[in-house]
């Protein structure tokens, strides 16, 4: 038995190896090795504080927090690229949950827990029903996901925005910011540290996205339809019900991190400060490097965390800036493109196609422009 | 008078970033690589035109360069899409990304600030006619590839290889060497955008100062069928939401709800525009709601 797992574990490291997922990494931290250098810094005195700052007795906290953030936003996006859609309107999403979140917690007549709940339930559902948004408007109007997730997010944080300089603002404070939560309205904290309960709720969603993805025949439908959306819509998986149902799981989920964030420190909407470390193009990084696979996405998006706090103290050591933990997160992606194909549930003209594969014929393909396909729906 | 010359004025300066963008992301839809990079191939002009401008002391330098370095960035998309035959759609995320990250890390390396890089002394783009000479550029632009599209053999061969890759190939005409061109002809003319919005616009360089033009600027090509006259129409409506924002602030509308209406104006352009459009595929084939599946 011993032997037989160890061969197993033996082939797997050999697999993992081979697999672009490592290659794109080791690659990513090759050309940041590379930029350190040119900026005159030791790439390993350099990593070796990117580790020790976000992993060590200091930094930790600051990556748990961080990781809360990045995970939530990770599975948010990776839920429905696990069935091929991109969702590109993660700010939007997070950003309106932060704001029901914060509305409701200033002015719930509960009490304290009570108001958390309902907050959190606020959160989630303005964050799903934007969301939901976006894919009625690829249902019923034709507009591409990706484009119409991604608009529709500009609005929403504008609106955001101006709620929080106008009608919401702090009154006497010169910072664009609602009030401060009234006390005891905010997620119980671990010990003294910024970790809150907002990690744990994380973490059972990715539990909860597990379990449905192995185990439950929803889960089997998305994967169908990620791998081969024709066969899935064959076998009878009502494509546009998915969208719109995925879109609001994944806009819940982005919601739900915004109202976290409002819920811990600093127990307010600030504009700006959910939208502004960019955890929505971390996630959405971390779910493509994992290819949305439940695990891989918790394990991207713990390393892109440590890489993001870990950014920090390598610029307090070494004086490189920490944007380049940014570059290195993108290198990483760049690279794992050009080695990898999703398949995507409806083909605009020309996106991804194989040269060397037959084209079926398409009605309207005559026509140019990609939503000309679109209308053979 | 709200709808005067004015605005039409401010509308056509406001375009032109878009403009150039669309055209690039036209060719390339046309050629059958979906780009959706233009965001960062743009972002990357910006910072180029701007560093160049601010080192020689030459804005028109600061062009050229910024087309060179956005062409050369656009490689990344046809290394990966056409001879790796990676992810399009990704490799346009991950573009997007790695140009804001890299100009902001250049930003601080080289200018050694951090948000916005502005100097009295930096140089810009000078006024031809009250309009700036990259937007007769763009202008010509339009004319141009509408020609090049539907008269001449480049053209034909670049949309033979967009709609039929196989049939192209078998003619002999090399399907990777137009969506080369094709991607890195979209570069240039980003860098060109890039260049218009940090030295022609605005004279400055901040952290993703794009924005999310690029973006609109996939919009148009959509909303444009992928036509070059279509794509400048798209981006003239653009241009005017953007110049009407503006003008409402003046008259009090706060400035939150002004910033959001090119997005709401695109977006509702393409609902009317597909919807428009599957009217008149309901028309011709009868009932098109009964098809099934997606193609």
């Amino acid at each position: 038995m011993a032997v037989d797992s160890t061969g197993v574990l033996a082939a797997r490291a050999k697999g993992a190896l081979r697999s672009p997922v490592t290659f794109s990494v080791v690659a990513g931290l090759v050309i940041g090795a590379l930029f350190l250098v040119g900026t005159g810094a030791d790439p390993l005195a350099a990593y070796g504080a990117v580790v020790t700052g976000s992993l060590g007795g200091d930094g930790i906290g600051a990556t748990l927090t961080t990781g809360t953030s990045v995970l939530g936003l990770a599975l948010a996006l990776a839920i429905p690229l696990r069935a091929g859609l991109i969702n590109l309107g993660g700010d939007g999403q997070l950003v309106l949950g932060g704001i029901a979140a914060a509305v409701t917690g200033l002015y719930s007549p509960l009490p304290a827990p009570l108001t958390v709940v309902l907050a959190l339930l606020a959160g989630t559902a303005a964050g799903a029903a934007y969301a939901a948004l976006a894919a009625l408007c690829e249902n019923r109007f034709g507009v591409p996901l990706l484009v119409s997730s991604l608009l529709l997010s500009y609005p929403a944080t504008s609106f955001a925005s101006y709620l929080v300089r106008h009608p919401l603002k702090e009154p006497g404070s010169s910072l664009p910011q609602t009030r401060r939560l009234p006390e005891g309205v905010a997620l119980p904290a671990f010990g003294t540290s910024t970790v809150t309960a907002g990690l744990v709720l994380v973490l059972l969603a990715a539990a909860a996205y597990w379990f449905a993805d192995r185990r439950t025949a929803v889960g089997y439908e998305i994967r169908m339809t990620g791998l081969n959306p024709r066969f899935a819509a064959y076998a009878g998986v009502e494509r546009k019900g998915l969208t719109l149902r995925l879109m609001a799981v994944s806009g819940g989920l982005a919601g739900l991190v915004g109202s976290i964030g409002v819920l811990s420190f600093p127990y307010r909407f600030l504009d700006g400060s959910l939208t502004a470390p960019g955890y929505t193009w971390t996630g959405l990084t971390a779910a493509l490097l994992a290819a949305a696979a439940p695990l891989g996405t918790v394990l991207a998006a713990f390393f892109f965390a440590v890489l993001q706090v870990g950014g920090l103290s390598m610029e307090r050591t070494t004086e490189v800036p920490r944007e380049l933990t940014q570059v290195l997160q993108a290198i990483v992606i760049v690279f794992l493109a050009a080695r990898l194909r999703f398949p995507r549930p409806r083909r605009t003209r020309g996106e991804d196609r194989d040269p060397g594969a037959p084209e079926p014929p398409t009605p309207g393909s005559a026509v140019p422009g990609s939503a000309a396909q679109r209308e053979a729906v | 008078m709200f709808l005067d010359s004015d605005l039409l004025m401010s509308a056509l300066r406001a375009l032109t970033p878009i403009l150039l963008a669309a055209l690039g992301g036209a060719l390339c839809e046309r050629a059958g690589v979906f780009n959706i990079g233009l965001e960062g191939m743009m972002l990357m002009g910006c910072f180029t035109a701007v560093a160049t401008s601010w080192f020689t002391g030459s804005p028109w330098l600061g062009v050229l360069a910024a087309a060179l370095a956005a062409a050369a960035y656009s490689l990344i998309l046809a290394v990966g899409a056409v001879t790796l035959r990676g992810d399009a759609v990704v490799l346009g995320v991950a573009m997007n990304l790695l140009a804001v990250g890299l100009t902001s890390f250049l930003l601080r390396t080289v200018f050694g600030v951090q948000g916005t890089f502005d100097d009295p002394s930096l140089a810009g783009l000078p006024l031809v006619g009250g309009f700036s000479p990259l937007a007769y550029l763009a202008w010509a632009a339009v004319g141009v590839s509408a020609l090049l599209l539907s008269r001449h053999v480049w053209g034909l061969r670049l949309r033979g290889v967009g709609e039929a890759p196989d049939a192209a190939a078998t003619l002999g005409v090399s399907p990777a060497r137009y969506k080369y061109a094709a991607v890195l002809v979209s570069g240039v003319l980003c860098g060109l955008a890039g260049a218009q919005l940090a030295l022609g616009n605005v004279t400055l360089f901040s952290e993703n100062m794009t924005a999310g033009r690029g973006w609109i600027a996939v919009v148009a090509v959509m909303l444009g069928r992928a036509l070059p006259l279509g794509v400048l129409l798209a981006a003239l409506l653009f241009g005017l939401a953007e110049a009407a924002g503006f003008r409402l602030q003046g008259l009090g509308m706060p400035q939150q709800a002004t910033d959001a209406a090119p997005y709401v104006v695109t977006l509702v352009a393409l609902f009317l525009s597909t919807a428009q459009r599957r009217r008149r595929t309901a028309r011709t084939t009868g009932n098109a709601r009964t098809t099934g599946v997606a193609p």
